[in-house]
C-alpha cells in the first residue's frame, strides 16, 4: 500500500520533468505540457479545500484572475521583473481572499459556493469595467515575462520554451510539495476532521470556521501562484481569467480526476486540456463532450478517473 | 463541592417549551444520569450543557465560571467533552487516525503546521494508550465507518476522552446496540468512572445500565423537573412510576 503511493509520486514526477521530450513525440507540443502543469496547480488548490476541508468554492478563479492581472500590471507599469510580477500578484490575490474569507466562512454547501460565485463575479466586473488600468475586455497587453537573471547566469524563461516549462514546473513542485507538507501536520488533520464531520470537530475543541478561513486563504494562496503563471505563459491577460466560468472548470478537474486523491486534479487537469485541445481542433463544441465526460464520471465513478484506478489496484 | 451547576433553565423553540425551567447540581467524580420518557427534553437538556444550543433563559456554571454564553469550542477546552446520540466520528479515517486527531487538538495542537518527531511519538504513545482502555487496538487500523456500531461508538468515547474532559456528556451510549456491546460499553463508562475518577452525566433509555451505573439519577418529564434522588429512591418514587407507566399505557 504504502510502496503504491510512493509508486505513484515517482511515476508522476517522472512523467512531468521528461515531458519536453516525450511531448513532441506523442505529437503534441511543449506548450500544452506548460498549460496541464498550470492549471493542475489551480486545480490542486481547489482541492486542498474541497477534497481536504470538504468546502466548495466556485470563485477560485478570481483570485487566480487577481494572481495573473496583478502580475501583467507589475511588469507592464512597475517593475519589467519576472519574479516581482509574480509577488505582487500572489499579494493581491492571496490578501483579496483573506478579506473576504471572513465574510463567507460561516456559510455551508451552496451558499458557501453561491457567496463565492457572486465575489468571484464582482472582480471580473471591476477588470472589465476599469478600462483605463486593465484595458477592460481587450486585456493587459503590449508586456512579455522577462528572462530570469540569478546573478551568474540567466534562464530564458521567455524564449525558450523547454526553460519556461522547467520554470513552471519548478514553481508547481514547490508548491506541490508545500500543500502536501501542510496536509501531513496536525493542522491539516484538523481539516480533515472538519470535512469528515463538522459537528465532531466542534465538539473536539477545533473553531471550525477559523479552520476554514485559514484552508480558504491558502487554498486561494495557491491559486493565484497558478494565476500568475498563467499570465506570464499568455504575455497577456484578460478578463475571462476570473470569470466565473473558468472556476467551474477548476472544480470539473479536480472532480474528473479524483478530489479524494492528491494527484487527481493533475490527471483532471491533463484529461481536460489534451481533450480540449484534440476536440477543439474538430469542433467548436469540445465543451458539450467534455461535459458528457464529466457526467459519465460521476455519475459511474464518484471519486474521478483516479479513484476507479485505485479501486482496481486494491480489489 | 460542585463541578457543574445549572440554573434554573429554559430552552423555548417557538411556542414549544423543551426544557423548562431545570437545575441540577453535580459534584466531581459523580455519575449522573438524566432520564424520563421521550420527549422529555434530555437531550435538548444536554444541548445546552455543552453548547450545541442557547438556552432561552438561565445560567450554567462550570467549576464556578458562568459559561452560559460560551461557544462550544471553548466550553471543550474548559474541560466539557461530549458524544450525541447518533455517533459522530471521521467515517473515512481510520481509529487510530480519528484518536490521533482529538489527542493533537486536546494538546494544544492544531494550528500546528508542522510536528517535530518528539511531539508526534507522544501523541503516538497517547492514542495506544486510549486503544488499549478501549479494546480497540485490534481494529485500530481499519476505517471507522466499516465498524460495527458498538465500536464507533467506543471510538467517539475515546475521542471524548482524548480531550482529558473534567465533565463527560454522553448522549444515549447504548441505544441501539445487542446485549453484548450494551454491556461491554457499560463496563468501559464504569471504568472510566471508578478508576478514572471522571464525572460523567449520562442520558439513557435501559435501565438496567442506569441502575447498575448511576451514583443519582434525574428524571424529566415533558421539559420538567420530576425527580432526583439515589437509584432505590427513584425505582420507589410513585411519580417517576405514573410518569413511565403512564406513557406505557
Amino acid at each position: 500500500m504504502k510502496f503504491d503511493k510512493r509508486a505513484g509520486d515517482i511515476l508522476v514526477w517522472a512523467l512531468l520533468l521528461s515531458a519536453p521530450f516525450w511531448l513532441p513525440l506523442a505529437g503534441s507540443y511543449v506548450e500544452l505540457g506548460t498549460r496541464v502543469v498550470i492549471y493542475a496547480l489551480a486545480a490542486m488548490a481547489l482541492n486542498f479545500l474541497l477534497g481536504y476541508t470538504g468546502v466548495l468554492s466556485f470563485g477560485h478563479a478570481a483570485y487566480f484572475g487577481l494572481g495573473a492581472y496583478g502580475t501583467a500590471l507589475t511588469i507592464k507599469y512597475l517593475v519589467p521583473s519576472t519574479p516581482v510580477g509574480m509577488l505582487a500578484g500572489i499579494v493581491l490575490g492571496t490578501v483579496a481572499a483573506a478579506i473576504i474569507g471572513p465574510m463567507i466562512v460561516r456559510l455551508r454547501g451552496v451558499y458557501f459556493a453561491m457567496c463565492t460565485i457572486a465575489f468571484g463575479q464582482v472582480f471580473y466586473f471591476i477588470a472589465f469595467q476599469w478600462f483605463s488600468l486593465t484595458g477592460g475586455d481587450d486585456g493587459v497587453s503590449a508586456w512579455h515575462r522577462v528572462p530570469l537573471n540569478f546573478g551568474f547566469a540567466t534562464l530564458d524563461i521567455l524564449n525558450n520554451n523547454k526553460a519556461f516549462y522547467y520554470f513552471v514546473l519548478a514553481v508547481f513542485a514547490v508548491s506541490a510539495a508545500a500543500m502536501a507538507f501542510l496536509l501531513r501536520s496536525p493542522f491539516g488533520r484538523t481539516l480533515l476532521a472538519i470535512r469528515e464531520n463538522e459537528r465532531r470537530a466542534r465538539f473536539l475543541g477545533i473553531p471550525v470556521d477559523q479552520h476554514i478561513w485559514m484552508s480558504w486563504v491558502v487554498s486561494c494562496f495557491f491559486v493565484s501562484i497558478a494565476g500568475t503563471l498563467f499570465a506570464l505563459m499568455n504575455d497577456f491577460v484578460d478578463p475571462r481569467a476570473l470569470r466565473w466560468d473558468q472556476s467551474g472548470n477548476f472544480v470539473i478537474m479536480a472532480v474528473l480526476g479524483g478530489m479524494r486523491s492528491f494527484w487527481g486534479p493533475l490527471i483532471g487537469a491533463a484529461i481536460f486540456l489534451v481533450l480540449q485541445d484534440y476536440i477543439s481542433s474538430e469542433t467548436q463544441n469540445w465543451m458539450s463532450f467534455i461535459g458528457l465526460f464529466f457526467v459519465l464520471v460521476v455519475l459511474f465513478f464518484p471519486r474521478g478517473v483516479l479513484g476507479i484506478i485505485r479501486r482496481k489496484a486494491t480489489t | 463541592m460542585t463541578l457543574l451547576r445549572v440554573e434554573n433553565v429554559s430552552k423555548h423553540f417557538g411556542s414549544l417549551i423543551a426544557v423548562d425551567n431545570v437545575s441540577m447540581t453535580v459534584a466531581p467524580g459523580e455519575l449522573r444520569a438524566v432520564i424520563g420518557p421521550n420527549g422529555a427534553g434530555k437531550t435538548t437538556f444536554f444541548n445546552l450543557i455543552s453548547g450545541f444550543l442557547t438556552q432561552t433563559s438561565g445560567q450554567i456554571i462550570f467549576d464556578g465560571e458562568d459559561i452560559s454564553g460560551l461557544l462550544p469550542a471553548r466550553r471543550v477546552w474548559r474541560g466539557i467533552a461530549r458524544t450525541f446520540q447518533i455517533t459522530e466520528v471521521f467515517p473515512e479515517l481510520t481509529i487510530r487516525e480519528n484518536l490521533k486527531i482529538a489527542v493533537e487538538v486536546a494538546s494544544g495542537y492544531r494550528l500546528r503546521m508542522w510536528q517535530s518527531e518528539e511531539a508526534d511519538t507522544d501523541v503516538k504513545k497517547r492514542v495506544v494508550e486510549l486503544l488499549e482502555v478501549s479494546g480497540l487496538s485490534q481494529s485500530a487500523d481499519r476505517l471507522v465507518g466499516e465498524l460495527a456500531h458498538g465500536d464507533q461508538r467506543a471510538t467517539e468515547i475515546m475521542m471524548a476522552l482524548a480531550l482529558k474532559p473534567r465533565l463527560l456528556l454522553l448522549d444515549e451510549p447504548t441505544a441501539g446496540m445487542g446485549d453484548q456491546e450494551t454491556y461491554n460499553i457499560t463496563q468501559l463508562i464504569r471504568r472510566l468512572h471508578k478508576d478514572g475518577k471522571l464525572t460523567i452525566v449520562l442520558i439513557e433509555h435501559d435501565m438496567r445500565v442506569v441502575f447498575h451505573l448511576a451514583d443519582r439519577i434525574m428524571v424529566l418529564d415533558q421539559g420538567k423537573f420530576l425527580a432526583e434522588g439515589t437509584p432505590p429512591e427513584i425505582a420507589a418514587n410513585k411519580a417517576v412510576q405514573t410518569a413511565y407507566l403512564g406513557q406505557a399505557a
